[in-house]
C-alpha cells in the first residue's frame, strides 16, 4: 500500500507526460494536415465583408466589396510566378428537387477547383472548360447533397431547381465525399464542402449575377460581389511568400483604404503551427517533469522514513559486513525499483489516453453536448497520438528520477553509526 | 598456541558534550583459540565499549587489536567491514535476523556481503541449519520461529564464515530459563567442536558455562580468571 502511494507520483508525472505529449501531437499533427490540405504552393485571396462601411454605400442596402474580374486579370497578367489562378464565386442558395431541398453553397468556378481543391468525381465528370466557355447551366453536386436530394435515384442528368433565381441546372457529375476542414486562425473561414454545388462561373456571372440580395426578417439586405475567392498557384514554395508580398501590394493599390480582401498563405500558417507545436510541447514537458519532480519528491520523503524505520536492521547488516556502498546500493535498488515500477505503470496508462480522450469525448457529447460544441474544432475532434519518443524518455526520467531522489535517503543510512543503529528501537 | 585474538593496551576516549569519556584505560589479554571467555562487569564498565571493539565495529583511540596478524585498530570503514564479513561472528540479545529473509537466507547474509555464494557455500548454509537443530524450518520466516529457534539461526549465521570468534552479547537476555539453557549448551557444544567464543553476560548464571571469566571495571580489567575445574585445550 505504502509502495503504490509512493509510486503514484512517479507514474502520474509518467503518465502525464506521455498524455500531454499525445495530445499536443494529435492536435498539432490535424492542424498540419488541414493547412497542408490547402496547398503550401498556394495562395488564397479571399474577399471579405468591410466592417467599416463608407458612406456612400451606407445609403443603399446592397454592398459592393471584394475582389474584382479585373483584379484577377492584372494578377495573372503581371505576376509570373503564379502557376495558375482560379477564380471562384460561392452563395448559400435554397436547391431543390422534387420534394427535397437543402441550403446549398453554389460555387462558381472553373475546371482547375477540383484539382486545387483536391475535389474527387465519383461519377460523371467536374465542370469542363467547354462548359465553361459555353456558359451552360450544368452543376456538379457534393455527396452529402447527393444524399439529400437523391436518397433513392440516380442524379445523374437530372435537373435541380434554384428557387431564388427560378433556374434549373443538370447534373453532370457527382463527388465523392470529402471531410470539412476547420477554421484555423485568422481569416480563412471554415471550408466545409459537404453542401456544395459547383457550375460554371461564367454561367454563374451570366444566370445569377454578381449582386445577391438576402431577406432576413423583414428587412432587405444585399452585396454585389464578383469573386469571392482566387486561388493562386505558385510555380515554386519558395516564390510563395514573395509572391504573397506582391498580391497584397497590388491589392491595396486597387482597394486603396477598404479592407475587404485578405490573403492567405497556407505556407506562413504552416510555419506558425510548428512554432506553436514547439512551445505548446515544452510547456507540456515542463508541467509534466514537474509532476515528475513533486513524485521524486514523494519517493524521498518515504525513502527517508523507511530507512529511519529500518535502522536497526542496517546496523545488523553493517555488523555482519555491509559496507557503506553495500547500504547505498540496498537502498538504491529499492528506490529505483519503485520508480521503474511507477514508470511502467505510467506507461501502460500513458498509452491508454487516446482511448481515454475518446471515452470522455462520447459521454460529454451524450451529456452536455453544448459543453462540447463551445470547443474550438481543433481541440474538439482531436485525437491524441502517441510520441514514440516520449515512451523511453518518460521512462527514462522515471529511472533518473528514482536514483536522483533516492540517493541522499540511501546516503543517510550508509552513513548510520552501526553501534548507534544496534541500539535503536 | 594459535590465539584468535590479541589486544594490547587497548584504549577508548570519547567526547560528550565538551567532556572526555575514559570507556577504556589500557586493556589488554589474549584469546587462544578454541577458548570460551565471559566478560563481565558493572554497567559503565566498558563492557560495551569492549565488544564494539572486539566486534570492530569502532576503532580504538589507541592500542592495538590484532585478529590473528591484522591489527584491526588500523583498519579503515571498508577493511572493517570486511573483517566483520569475514572473521566475526555476532550473536545479539534481540537476535537481529532480517526480517523479510528466510532462515537460509538469513544464515547467508555474511557470505553474502563477502561477495560470494556458491552452491557449496550453500551447502555449508544447511549444514549449519542442520547443525543448531533448524533442517525442517529453512523457508521460514523470523517471525514464525520462537526466540530460542531465532537464537539458533543466529548463532548458525554467526558461524558461516568460519570466524575467529564468535562474539554474543547477552544471548540469553530474552529467553526463558529452559531456552536458556538449551542455548548455553549449543555454545558448549560448539565450543567442544574448536569454536572461540566471547561472551559478555551480566548474569553469574551463564558465566559459570564459559572457561574464563573477565571482570572489567573502570575501563579496566579487575581480575581474568580461568576455570580450574573445565578442561583446557591446548
Amino acid at each position: 500500500m505504502r509502495t503504490a502511494l509512493t509510486v503514484l507520483g512517479i507514474f502520474i508525472g509518467v503518465a502525464g507526460v506521455i498524455s500531454l505529449l499525445a495530445i499536443g501531437e494529435g492536435i498539432s499533427q490535424e492542424a498540419q494536415r488541414q493547412i497542408e490540405g490547402l496547398g503550401a504552393d498556394n495562395i488564397m485571396v479571399r474577399s471579405v465583408k468591410p466592417l467599416n462601411i463608407p458612406d456612400a454605400a451606407a445609403s443603399s442596402f446592397i454592398l459592393p466589396y471584394g475582389l474584382l474580374r479585373e483584379d484577377y486579370a492584372l494578377l495573372v497578367e503581371t505576376i509570373p510566378t503564379i502557376k495558375s489562378a482560379l477564380p471562384i464565386r460561392e452563395m448559400r442558395r435554397m436547391v431543390r428537387y422534387a420534394d427535397n431541398s437543402i441550403e446549398g453553397r453554389v460555387v462558381g468556378c472553373t475546371p482547375e477547383y477540383a484539382e486545387v481543391t483536391r475535389l474527387f468525381i465519383e461519377r460523371g465528370h467536374f465542370i469542363t472548360d467547354a462548359e465553361v466557355k459555353m456558359m451552360q447551366n450544368h452543376c456538379v453536386l457534393a455527396a452529402q447533397v447527393v444524399e439529400r436530394l437523391f436518397p433513392y435515384e440516380d442524379p445523374l442528368g437530372r435537373r435541380v431547381y434554384l428557387q431564388e433565381h427560378n433556374d434549373y441546372y443538370t447534373i453532370v457529375g457527382v463527388c465523392r465525399d470529402r471531410p470539412p476542414t476547420a477554421a484555423i486562425g485568422g481569416s480563412l473561414d471554415a471550408q466545409d464542402f459537404s453542401n456544395d454545388i459547383y457550375i460554371p462561373i461564367s454561367t454563374m456571372r451570366k444566370r445569377i449575377g454578381d449582386t445577391v440580395v438576402m431577406t432576413s426578417g423583414g428587412s432587405r439586405e444585399g452585396e454585389t460581389v464578383e469573386l469571392n475567392q482566387i486561388t493562386l498557384r505558385i510555380d515554386s514554395i519558395s516564390n510563395v511568400q514573395k509572391t504573397a508580398e506582391l498580391v497584397e501590394q497590388m491589392l491595396e493599390k486597387n482597394h486603396g483604404k477598404l479592407k475587404d480582401t485578405a490573403v492567405i498563405v497556407p505556407l506562413e500558417l504552416l510555419e506558425q503551427a510548428k512554432r506553436t507545436k514547439m512551445m505548446f510541447m515544452v510547456i507540456m514537458g515542463l508541467i509534466a517533469s514537474v509532476t515528475l519532480v513533486v513524485g521524486g519528491i514523494g519517493i524521498m520523503n518515504i525513502m527517508l522514513a523507511t530507512v529511519t524505520e529500518r535502522t536497526r536492521e542496517i546496523g545488523v547488516r553493517r555488523a555482519l559486513g555491509a559496507r557503506r556502498s553495500d547500504i547505498v546500493r540496498q537502498f538504491l535498488v529499492e528506490t529505483i525499483a519503485m520508480s521503474v515500477l511507477g514508470g511502467l505503470v505510467g506507461v501502460g496508462i500513458g498509452l491508454l489516453c487516446p482511448l481515454a480522450v475518446d471515452t470522455t469525448r462520447a459521454i460529454v457529447k451524450s451529456v452536455a453536448p453544448e459543453m462540447i460544441a463551445g470547443l474550438p474544432d481543433v481541440m474538439r475532434d482531436v485525437t491524441p497520438i502517441i510520441v514514440p519518443l516520449s515512451i523511453p524518455f518518460a521512462f527514462c526520467i522515471s529511472v533518473v528520477i528514482g536514483v536522483m531522489f533516492g540517493l541522499y535517503p540511501a546516503y543517510r543510512a550508509a552513513q548510520m553509526d552501526p553501534i548507534e543503529a544496534l541500539r535503536h528501537e | 598456541m594459535k590465539l584468535a585474538a590479541k589486544l594490547e593496551d587497548l584504549t577508548k576516549h570519547y567526547v560528550l558534550k565538551s567532556e572526555t569519556v575514559r570507556a577504556l584505560r589500557g586493556v589488554s589479554f589474549d584469546i587462544p583459540e578454541g577458548d570460551y571467555v565471559a566478560i563481565m562487569g558493572p554497567s559503565g564498565s566498558g563492557k560495551s565499549t569492549l565488544l564494539n571493539l572486539l566486534g570492530c565495529l569502532d576503532r580504538p583511540t589507541s592500542g592495538a587489536m590484532y585478529l590473528g596478524d591484522a591489527n584491526v585498530a588500523k583498519m579503515n570503514d571498508n577493511q572493517l567491514s570486511y573483517t566483520r564479513a569475514t572473521r566475526i561472528g555476532f550473536v545479539f540479545q534481540s537476535y537481529n535476523l532480517i526480517q523479510q529473509l528466510t532462515v537460509v537466507e538469513n544464515i547467508e547474509v555474511p557470505l553474502y556481503y563477502q561477495g560470494r555464494l556458491s552452491k557449496s557455500d550453500r551447502a555449508r548454509c544447511l549444514e549449519l541449519a542442520a547443525m543448531v537443530g533448524l533442517a525442517d524450518r529453512l523457508s521460514h520466516r523470523p517471525a514464525q520461529l520462537s526466540g530460542g529457534q531465532q537464537q539458533r539461526v543466529a548463532i548458525a549465521r554467526s558461524l558461516v564464515n568460519d570466524p575467529y570468534f564468535v562474539l554474543a552479547d547477552e544471548p540469553t537476555g530474552n529467553l526463558d530459563s529452559a531456552t536458556t539453557d538449551e542455548i548455553l549448551r549449543l555454545f558448549e557444544n560448539l565450543n567442544q567442536l574448536g569454536k572461540t567464543i566471547i561472551m559478555v553476560t551480566h548474569e553469574d548464571e551463564v558465566s559459570r558455562h564459559a572457561k574464563r571469566i573477565i571482570r572489567l571495571r573502570d575501563g579496566l580489567i579487575q581480575t581474568d580468571e580461568r576455570k580450574e575445574n573445565r578442561t583446557v585445550l591446548n
